[in-house]
């Protein structure tokens, strides 16, 4: 069974009333993730969008309340329900919705997909495919951190799922031994595809994994993303001025199946009910009238942007030409060499 | 290579200790890291010296995490350091293959290009020192069937430097394969501005009836096998493609096209291998050359196993490269 109160600890859930600003951005961020990843499934049911498309609906607050706490030169990886970080760093939604749609104009020139997303310029060093595996690459960039002696945090964002891959805890230890300015965010969605994590692990108090290493661990609502923003402020905090790693286990929840192509049968109805209930947009929308923060012809005006936003970059991932085929053997190498095996080519006759 | 027994000889071993000291005094974003390379010096003292001359923050020892420290490489080449990974053998490299094949070789190309991967993954292996079936691993074709991935394997100690400061100054993933057998083996080797380019092989010993190709220590036994046959009046060339991907076939191929006969060797076992691999490539580009089919001398298609006699039954030798190609050259047109 999922989780039924996330425990929330180390954090304040009092809006910061100075930080009116990045509130705003947060509420205008989450919906405009929301608005086009909704608008991402029509498109994969048109067939506009290929392969695997996994939507983080429902999981905004985690994802924005991470990404806006660090500062935009702040390195992060995550997995292949990536979308989110990519919009929260910045990237231009049409580049985004291009390289779902696999067009030359795509944030990787179509080479990667809706799980590969990768902006580089503004540090997001991509999305993985292979449950765990991108953290031990966050733990590099933590490292070319500290051998530069520069004072960024790296972040991973992985899910509940990736805590059973023995690679996080190899990472965790290297973090740990080497004073290591990395955040392990644990975006626990309380289901690895359809398996909860009860099914999956023997003590689901995911924050222990942490204890092991001597890493400072905290346990935090993920549904609210004043919490989350204040835990990884926090955090980038101790890991930037004690060179220290620290671990973050957001509990939250996706409405969706695993990816396009599950239904989602086997999660109970009335838990995905419940936590519908508390649906991050709408929970904090209700803070920032309340606090008096936006006014509701505001709120009216950041849903317009984003609906426009969204159109315009359907209409220009629409618009934008295929990859050229010319373009299929480009980036493989930073040298490439004129090397195609494939025999049909290069079957000389002696005569020649 | 008996003109190069004559000059001044460093072991394999010291070369690649040589190109490491010298590319760590070039560039500040080297540094090595790897399983008991600082203070223990390497478990084949391979780094001999280096912790003491760079320090522990350049020369790094690792816990036990094959998967770990060579994904912390891929990601602080990412950032524009680069990483020299060291893993003890190539059977660790197994536990990291994920990381390899997911992470570093795909890395350029699923985002695009936005990023390359600068690193530099060594280790050592082949069999012979009847260590077991899960420590005699020569894994050259797991990794040449990698798009993304670069693979040098050195023969010389010349080779062994030149093609290691190569791999250091190289923007894309590069699996270094250095060979167990090879690392007292002496030789002249380069100065500190010799390198030797991917993709160019090495013509070991000129001969017109048959074409012997080895890489890394085979070349060895394919030259021993290269004298045997002479006495009997057989000349071979021996080419070595230094690095299996990119792989020179211009140069295989136009000495194919010469001998007319072709042998490929490999440490490796023969079912979807690397001498395979060049067979294929040399029947698609030397069809109407060839005089014979190509013969492939491998491992046996068995765990290479411990006892002395049967370890050593396993392996391929210069007397079974010998038999390939006087059987090449028996079979005709």
């Amino acid at each position: 069974m999922a989780e039924e109160a996330p425990v929330v600890k180390d954090t304040t859930v009092t809006p910061p009333g100075a930080d009116a600003e990045l509130m705003q951005r947060m509420f205008a961020t989450m919906h405009l993730i929301r608005t086009f990843e909704e608008r991402a499934a029509e498109e994969y049911m048109r067939g506009n969008i290929g392969g695997f498309l996994h939507l983080a609906i429902g999981e905004e607050a985690a994802v924005v309340g991470s990404v806006l706490a660090l500062r935009p030169t702040d390195p992060i990886t995550s997995t292949y329900r990536e979308h989110g970080q990519a919009l929260a760093r910045g990237s231009e939604p049409r580049a985004v919705m291009a390289e779902l749609f696999g067009r030359e104009t795509g944030l990787c020139h179509g080479h990667g997909g809706s799980m590969h997303l990768m902006d580089r310029e503004r540090f997001f060093f991509g999305g993985y495919g292979i449950v765990g595996g991108s953290i031990p690459l966050a733990v590099g960039l933590g490292f070319a951190i500290s051998y530069r002696q520069e004072d960024g945090v790296a972040l991973v964002m992985f899910g509940d799922g990736a805590t059973n891959q023995g690679v996080l805890g190899e990472s965790m230890n290297m973090a740990k031994l080497w004073s290591l300015p990395v955040i392990f965010f644990c975006l626990n969605n309380q289901y690895g595809m359809g398996t909860a994590v009860d099914r999956a692990s023997a003590d689901t108090q995911l924050t222990k994994r942490a204890d092991a290493f001597g890493i400072p661990a905290h346990r935090i609502d993920g549904m609210d993303v004043l919490a989350v923003q204040q835990a990884v402020s926090d955090a980038a905090h101790h890991a930037r001025t004690q060179h220290d790693p620290v671990m973050i286990e957001a509990i939250a929840y996706r409405y969706r199946g695993h990816s396009m192509s599950d239904p989602d049968r086997t999660r109970p109805e009335d838990e995905k009910a419940r936590w519908r209930a508390r649906d991050p947009l709408v929970t904090f929308e209700r803070i920032l009238l309340g606090e008096g923060l936006v006014t509701a012809e505001e709120l009216a005006a950041v849903r317009d942007a984003n609906q426009a936003a969204v159109d315009d970059a359907v209409a220009f991932a629409n618009d934008s030409p295929p990859v050229p085929e010319t373009a299929l053997a480009d980036d493989v190498y930073t040298d490439p060499w004129s090397d195609d095996s494939r025999g049909s080519a290069r079957m000389p006759r002696r005569s020649e | 290579m008996s003109t190069e027994a004559a000059a001044v000889s460093t072991s394999y071993r010291e070369a690649l200790t040589q190109a490491m000291r010298e590319e760590l005094e070039r560039d500040p974003d080297v540094f090595l890291i790897g399983e008991d390379i600082g203070l223990f010096e390497g478990s084949f003292k391979v780094t001999r010296g280096l912790l003491g001359e760079f320090g522990p923050d350049r020369v790094i020892d690792t816990p036990i995490s094959e998967a770990g420290f060579v994904g912390l490489g891929i990601g602080a080449a990412m950032a524009g350091l680069r990483p020299v990974v060291e893993l003890m053998t190539v059977n660790f490299a197994i536990v990291a293959m994920d990381q390899i094949v997911n992470n570093a070789a795909k890395i350029r190309y699923m985002f695009g290009g936005q990023v390359s991967v600068p690193l530099v993954i060594r280790m050592p292996g082949g069999a012979g020192h009847q260590l077991g079936a899960q420590h005699s691993h020569s894994l050259e074709a797991w990794f040449t069937h990698v798009p993304g991935l670069k693979v040098a394997c050195p023969s010389t100690p010349y080779d062994a430097k030149a093609l290691l400061k190569t791999a250091i100054r190289d923007d894309d993933p590069v699996i270094f394969l250095e060979s167990e057998g090879l690392y007292a083996k002496k030789g002249p080797v380069g100065g500190p501005d010799d390198l030797v380019p991917f993709g160019q092989a090495a013509i070991r010993r000129t001969g017109q009836h048959c074409t012997v190709i080895a890489v890394s220590r085979m070349v060895w036994i394919a030259l021993d096998a290269a004298d045997t046959l002479a006495a009997e009046g057989i000349e071979c060339e021996v080419v070595d493609p230094r690095t299996t991907r990119p792989l020179d076939m211009d140069a295989i191929a136009d000495s194919v096209r010469r001998t007319n006969h072709c042998v490929v060797v490999d440490e490796g076992w023969p079912e979807c291998g690397l001498a395979s691999n060049i067979a294929t490539r040399v029947y698609e580009e030397c069809f109407d050359w060839l005089d014979a089919p190509v013969q492939r001398v491998n491992a046996a298609d068995v765990p290479i196993p411990y006892a002395r006699n049967l370890e050593q039954s396993a392996l391929p030798h210069a007397h079974d490269v010998a038999a390939a190609v006087r059987a090449t050259l028996a079979r005709g047109a």
